[in-house]
């Protein structure tokens, strides 16, 4: 296990080296001069060619690549943003707990509201609360966040002045962008879960579980729920590595700090450095969670975890959760 | 035969579908005694796993539903049974072995903790005494009981129906419903596994309904032998009275079918025709349009079962009208 798990971090360098020169490239051949954009309009043509001597704009493409990639691996130095000068790891260290205080927040609620709707959808089927929770699924999935947020910033913090409007500072501020981001996702893990569920709750295992004389409360959670997990895991893990990346829309509307904000500000005045360096974590951070998913199938399903331990090539594996994934993504 | 530890009087399941009703299983009539094995024989879609189903009110509803009869088990109709009081009943004095062992161990949670929970269920030990019972469980049906903690996957599939005959036998239930416990195994391991479920309910004095569409399996273990056709049992009898006389044209079919190892042909000897369409059953007699003896009375005219010798029922009108 321990081995399969190192084995996936030595595999995250390939992945983020890629990700590096994929980015670092499109923003090369981007039209734009980001010194244009540092000194403003009337900055004269010497002023930017200093500014792009300075910033090493001239240097041919693979000379610059690599000493942003031997910064990195040398001094862990990720550069300098260009609008304020300060160090990019910084910056992105300054904006995580506001993303990561969404993130968290919003997928816990999505799973609860999620899972829960979804059992209950599957064990009822066809009843009123099926349909019920299907319609608002689907009114979940179909309303875009940005309107979402506005909504509930008119109903809860202008009509009935119970929750400030915007900023991340208390819990209270948490609750609306919360909700925003959290209704969207509990609607895809809602259909999610009741699909697996309702395949589950046809298999041998669960009329064998019935024969025993056990309780339906038990059957549905001891044996059904934890064979229905592998696919809720994979569209739980998904969401939560989407939501780490920032909520542009969400942080925009409620004026959050995070790292959705900071990227789109700093895609529009090409702050190079600092793009780079919040796609790479992006990137890192949707690896990280990916592997915590890996990992916790190995511990919802054994089958899973004996493949992990056995197979000197993680290719079984790979292969089982990647048809898994790929019948969620169809699914969602 | 004594008091009959389970009598089924008139039991009818229908499955509805869309527009069609499936009438899987129709007027049927059975009775089994104390300690008794029972064999259910008949082809794929002849309702005998229904018919089990029934006994432990396990008819999936919708669609299936159980639209008439009664199932008396030790003088109760589980049929009337609070949803409480089945629970007490299943697993702990009705248990069932199914078909297919690779499907019906939960492959998420040990053998072991599969063996406890039954015990746990239905006696009042922690949950130490139940693993400990467990574990015997396991060594009773020839498996190590260091195996407790190993998960359904790293077993084959003998050991797999073991595991299932464990679970069924933890509560050493007064009937034991044995479906077509070894359809899915290879031949050798058949003969080990039937010879387990005789043994073990020879030990615990368990009735037993044993499910199959196998002659000789049924020759090899039970005491008494019920044909089922489209969802009737079309000739019930000991043994003998079905292996040496059999009178139903269907019966004679089955044994007829079965190759002759004196003879030397080349071609099987089905039954002529396929089993009917079970939302549109024939008028008369199901087996009619099958039957080599068929006359027009029994086009119209559904027979009735009749006893033509001791213990020996026909549902067959060549037998009634011999009688009349």
């Amino acid at each position: 296990m321990i081995r399969y798990i190192l084995k996936r971090i030595v595999a995250l360098i390939p992945v983020l080296l890629g990700v590096s020169f994929i980015i670092f490239s499109l923003l090369y051949f981007t039209p734009g001069n980001p010194a244009e954009y540092m000194l403003g309009m009337d900055a004269t043509e010497e002023n930017i060619q200093a500014l792009e001597e300075e910033l090493g704009l001239n240097d041919p493409f693979l000379v610059r690549y690599f000493n942003y990639i031997k910064d990195i691996v040398t001094k862990f130095d990720f550069g300098k943003s260009y609008t304020t000068k300060q160090s990019v790891t910084i910056e992105i260290m300054d904006r995580i707990p506001a993303t990561l205080t969404l993130a968290v927040l919003s997928v816990a609620f999505a799973t609860i509201v999620g899972v829960v709707a979804g059992v209950i959808a599957a064990v009822k089927q066809y009843s009123i609360f099926d349909k019920l929770a299907t319609v608002i699924a689907l009114t979940g999935v179909s309303m875009p966040n940005f309107w979402t947020g506005l909504m509930l910033i008119i109903i809860f913090a202008v009509n009935l002045k119970v929750l400030p409007p915007s900023g991340f500072d208390t819990p209270l501020h948490w609750i609306l962008p919360t909700l925003t981001v959290g209704m969207a996702s509990s609607a895809t893990i809602m259909r999610q879960t009741r699909s697996a569920m309702l395949e589950v709750i046809r298999q041998d295992y669960i009329t064998t579980a019935r024969a025993k004389g056990q309780k339906e409360i038990v059957i549905v959670f001891r044996h059904a729920l934890r064979n229905a997990l592998i696919p809720i895991i994979t569209v739980v893990g998904i969401s939560f590595g989407t939501m780490l990346g920032g909520a542009i829309l969400a942080e925009s509307i409620f004026s959050i700090p995070g790292i959705g904000k900071l990227m789109v500000d700093a895609i529009n005045v090409k702050n190079y450095p600092m793009v780079q360096g919040g796609v790479l974590f992006i990137a890192f951070a949707f690896s990280v969670v990916n592997l915590l998913v890996d990992i916790l199938y190995a511990f919802v399903d054994p089958r899973i975890k004996s493949q992990y331990k056995n197979s000197r090539k993680k290719k079984a594996p790979a292969a089982l959760v990647g048809a898994k994934r790929g019948d969620s993504q169809k699914e969602a | 035969m004594g008091e009959p530890i389970l009598s089924i009087q008139d039991l009818s399941v229908h499955f509805f579908k869309d527009k069609s009703v499936v009438q899987a299983v129709n007027h049927l009539n059975l009775q089994l005694g104390v300690g008794e094995t029972l064999g259910l024989v008949g082809e794929t879609g002849a309702g005998k796993t229904t018919t089990a189903m029934s006994i432990m009110n396990l008819i999936p509803n919708p669609p299936g539903k159980i639209v008439g009869g009664k199932i008396m088990f030790d003088g109760e109709d589980v049929l009337k049974k609070s949803k409480r009081e089945l629970r007490k009943m299943r697993g702990h004095d009705i248990s069932m072995i199914f078909q297919d062992p690779m499907t019906s161990l939960n492959p998420v949670l040990t053998v072991g903790d599969q063996i406890a929970e039954v015990i746990r269920l239905h006696s009042q030990v922690s949950r130490a005494e139940a693993s400990i019972k467990a574990q015997e469980m396991l060594e009773m049906v020839g498996i190590s009981g260091e195996r407790y903690g190993d998960y359904p996957h790293q077993f084959s599939g003998g050991m797999k129906q073991r595991v299932v005959i464990a679970i069924a036998l933890a509560c050493n239930p007064r009937l034991l419903i044995a479906d077509e416990p070894t359809t899915a195994l290879d031949v050798t391991i058949q003969a080990q596994v039937l010879e387990m479920i005789a043994d073990l309910k020879h030990k615990l004095n368990t009735a037993m309904i044993l499910i199959t569409h196998d002659l000789g399996v049924v020759a090899q273990v039970c005491d008494k032998v019920a044909i089922m056709y489209a969802g009737e049992i079309v000739e019930y009898g000991d043994l003998s009275d079905i292996y040496e006389h059999a009178s139903h044209p269907y019966t004679q079919g089955l044994f007829g079918s079965i190759p002759d190892l004196d003879k030397d042909t080349d071609r099987l000897n089905p039954i002529a025709g396929l089993m009917p369409d079970p939302t549109n059953l024939p008028k008369g007699c199901s087996f009619s349009p099958r039957c080599p003896h068929c006359t027009e009375a029994c086009k119209t005219q559904d027979p009735e079962l009749r006893e033509i010798s001791p213990g020996h029922t026909v549902k067959c009108l060549m037998f009634q009208n011999q009688e009349e």
